[in-house]
C-alpha cells in the first residue's frame, strides 16, 4: 500500500459498524467478552471462544508484533501483507507500511497508523515501531 | 463407521488443460461420462449426484438438469478444492444410509482459458461473509496468503526454502512419465529456488498450475460393486475438518489434516506407517509440507527434512506421492485439486499408475483435500481407501 494508491472503503455492517467509526477518531478497537474475559478479532457479538453474548468494545494498545508477513512480488505495486499479533493477545490481518519490506522481520514491534479514505471512516494498517 | 460400506467402481480424468471451446456445463459432462464408462455404469443408473462451487446452479439442481439425471440424493457441500474429497466421504455415508446406490462425483472449470491470475488476483468473496471489511481492503491473495504460512513455518521449525523445493522436484519427477501433465520437466531444487518470487519465501515453482478440465469419481453400494466388472475400490475411512482463525488467536503452522488425519486413520484401524502412497493437496509446496506434517507422516516441524532426497518420489521415497504430477505439474482443474488427488490414489490401488511410477504391492493409499486458504480458513478432507479385501 503506498501512499498515491487510493485508501480502500471496507465492507461495513450493522455489527461491525462502532469499530469503523472509531477508526475516524485514530482508534483501534476490540471486542472483549465480559464472561470470559477475553479479546476476539474481527469484532462479533458473540464471543467465539465462550459463547457468551455478553461482549463490548474496548480499545486496544494499537501496538504488537508481526507474526507472518509476505510481501507480493507479482502486484502491480508490491506490497506487504501481514498477521500482526496485537498486545491484548489477537492477532489481525493488515498491511505494513511506511517501510523497506526487505528489512520486515518475524516478532518485529509494530504501531497501528490510520489512513482516511474519505468516506467517514480510515483503514488500519501497522508500520515499524518508532521505539 | 463407514469402512467398507462403500467402493468407487468408477474414475475420469479429463484429458485437457485448456478447453476454451467447451463450456463449463460440457466439461461436466464429459467427466461423468468417462467416470460411468469407466465404472460399467450409464447416466440411468445414478441416483446422488455431488458437486460444489465449481458447477453452476443451485446446488445440484441445475446441473441434475443438464445432464437428465434422476435423483434421489443431492449433496452440494462447497469445500473448495477439498470438495470432492468431503464428497466420497457424503457418498458413502449416504450409501450406508440407503439414501443412494450409484453417487456420482463432478468437478471441473476454466480458469486456463479464462485467463485468471488465480494465485496474485484478490478473490473478492463481494458478499456478506463476516469478515469481509477485515480483510479484503489488505489485498489477500492465494500467494501471499499461503506466502505468510510458509513465513512463519520457516521462522518457527527452520524450514527452507531449498525443502520446499524439494515437493516440487518431486512431483516433477513423476510428471515427466504423464503425457497429459501441462508441465512435463523434471526441475531441480536450484530451478525451483531461483525461479523469479511470487511472495515471500513462495517462487513461481512453489505454485500450482491453473489448468482448465476436471474429473469426476462414481461411488456405489456393496451391492452394485459386486455386479460390476471393476477392481473395485473400498472405502475404509473418512474426515473432514474446517480450520479457522479462532478468534484470533492465528497458527499458521498447522492445516485442517491435523484433525481429518487421525480421525480417518481411526476409522479405517490403519496409521499412517500402513499407507503405501499419498496423494497430499499440493496448491503450493508448503501446503504439502504442512498437511505431510499434520496427518502424522513425520513429526509436526519435520517436514523440510521429510520431504528432502527425494522422500516423495515413487521407487525412491518412503512416501511417494502424487503420482501424476499433482497439482504443482499436472492439472488443478477449477483451481481445485481435490478430485484429481482422489483419482491417482485410485489407479495406485488398481495398479493402474504409469509404470515408471506405480507403487508396487499397492494396497492401502490415502487422497487428502485442502480447500480456502491455510492463510486463513480451510475445509480439509482426508479420505483413505484400500483393496477389495483391505
Amino acid at each position: 500500500m503506498s501512499k498515491k494508491q487510493k485508501v480502500p472503503v471496507p465492507r461495513i455492517n450493522e455489527e461491525t459498524k462502532p469499530f469503523w467509526d472509531a477508526t475516524a477518531d485514530r482508534k483501534f478497537m476490540l471486542k472483549l467478552c465480559g464472561d470470559c474475559d477475553q479479546h476476539h478479532f474481527y469484532p462479533r457479538s458473540k464471543c467465539p471462544h465462550c459463547h457468551s453474548l455478553n461482549t463490548t468494545w474496548v480499545q486496544a494498545s494499537g501496538k504488537g508484533k508481526i507474526y507472518t508477513h509476505s510481501t507480493l512480488r507479482r502486484a502491480k505495486v508490491p506490497f506487504t501483507l501481514a498477521y500482526v499479533t496485537l498486545d491484548e493477545g489477537v492477532s489481525v490481518l493488515t498491511n505494513i507500511v511506511d517501510c523497506d519490506p526487505d528489512t520486515l522481520s518475524i516478532d518485529q514491534r509494530v504501531e497501528v497508523v490510520f489512513r482516511d479514505n474519505g468516506e467517514g471512516s480510515a483503514m488500519p494498517y501497522f508500520k515499524p515501531a518508532q521505539t | 463407521m463407514l469402512k467398507g460400506k462403500a467402493f468407487i467402481a468408477g474414475i475420469f480424468e479429463h484429458p485437457t488443460r485448456y478447453a476454451p471451446e467447451k463450456s463449463l456445463p460440457q466439461l461436466h459432462a464429459e467427466v461423468a461420462k468417462g467416470a460411468l464408462d469407466d465404472a460399467g455404469l450409464s447416466f440411468s443408473d445414478v441416483d446422488g449426484y455431488f458437486c460444489a462451487g465449481d458447477a453452476p446452479g443451485m446446488g445440484a439442481i441445475n446441473m441434475a438438469e443438464y445432464l437428465g439425471l434422476g435423483l434421489r440424493y443431492t449433496d452440494s457441500t462447497e469445500t473448495g478444492g477439498s470438495s470432492p474429497v468431503v464428497h466420497v466421504g457424503h457418498a458413502a455415508a449416504a450409501i450406508a444410509a440407503g439414501k443412494c446406490n450409484v453417487a456420482l462425483i463432478t468437478l471441473a472449470g476454466k480458469p486456463r482459458s479464462a485467463g485468471q491470475a488465480t494465485g496474485t488476483a484478490p478473490r473478492t468473496l463481494g458478499s456478506a461473509v463476516p469478515e469481509s471489511g477485515f480483510e479484503a481492503p489488505y489485498g489477500p491473495t492465494t500467494s501471499n496468503m499461503y506466502g505468510m504460512a510458509a513465513m512463519r513455518h520457516m521462522h518457527e521449525y527452520g524450514t527452507t526454502s531449498e525443502q520446499l523445493a524439494w515437493v516440487k522436484v518431486a512431483a516433477s519427477t513423476h510428471a515427466q512419465y504423464n503425457p497429459n501433465a501441462l508441465l512435463q520437466d523434471v526441475v531441480t531444487v536450484e530451478e525451483v529456488v531461483n525461479s523469479p518470487m511470487i511472495s515471500d519465501p513462495l517462487h513461481r515453482l512453489d505454485c500450482c498450475v491453473i489448468t482448465d478440465g476436471g474429473g469426476a469419481v462414481v461411488v456405489v453400494s456393496p451391492e452394485i460393486a459386486k455386479s460390476l466388472h471393476r477392481s473395485n475400490v473400498k472405502v475404509l475411512g473418512h474426515a473432514e475438518a474446517p480450520k479457522h482463525l479462532n478468534g484470533g488467536h492465528v497458527d499458521l503452522t498447522f492445516t485442517g489434516a491435523r484433525w481429518s488425519g487421525p480421525l480417518a486413520f481411526k476409522e479405517a484401524g490403519i496409521t499412517p506407517a500402513d499407507i503405501d502412497y499419498a496423494s497430499i493437496y499440493d496448491s503450493f509446496t508448503i501446503t504439502v509440507l504442512e498437511t505431510i506434517e499434520d496427518l502424522g507422516f513425520c513429526e509436526k516441524g519435520q517436514g523440510g527434512r521429510f520431504v528432502m532426497d527425494g522422500n516423495l518420489i515413487s521407487g525412491i521415497g518412503k512416501l511417494p506421492f502424487n503420482t501424476d504430477g499433482g497439482g504443482l505439474c499436472n492439472n488443478h482443474p477449477a483451481n481445485r485439486g481435490g478430485v484429481t488427488k482422489i483419482i491417482e490414489a485410485v489407479r495406485q490401488l488398481r495398479g493402474e499408475a504409469h509404470e515408471k511410477v506405480q507403487v508396487p504391492n499397492c494396497e492401502l493409499v490415502l487422497a487428502h483435500g485442502t480447500g480456502g486458504s491455510i492463510g486463513t480458513r480451510m475445509g480439509s478432507a482426508t479420505l483413505i481407501l484400500g483393496g477389495e479385501d483391505a
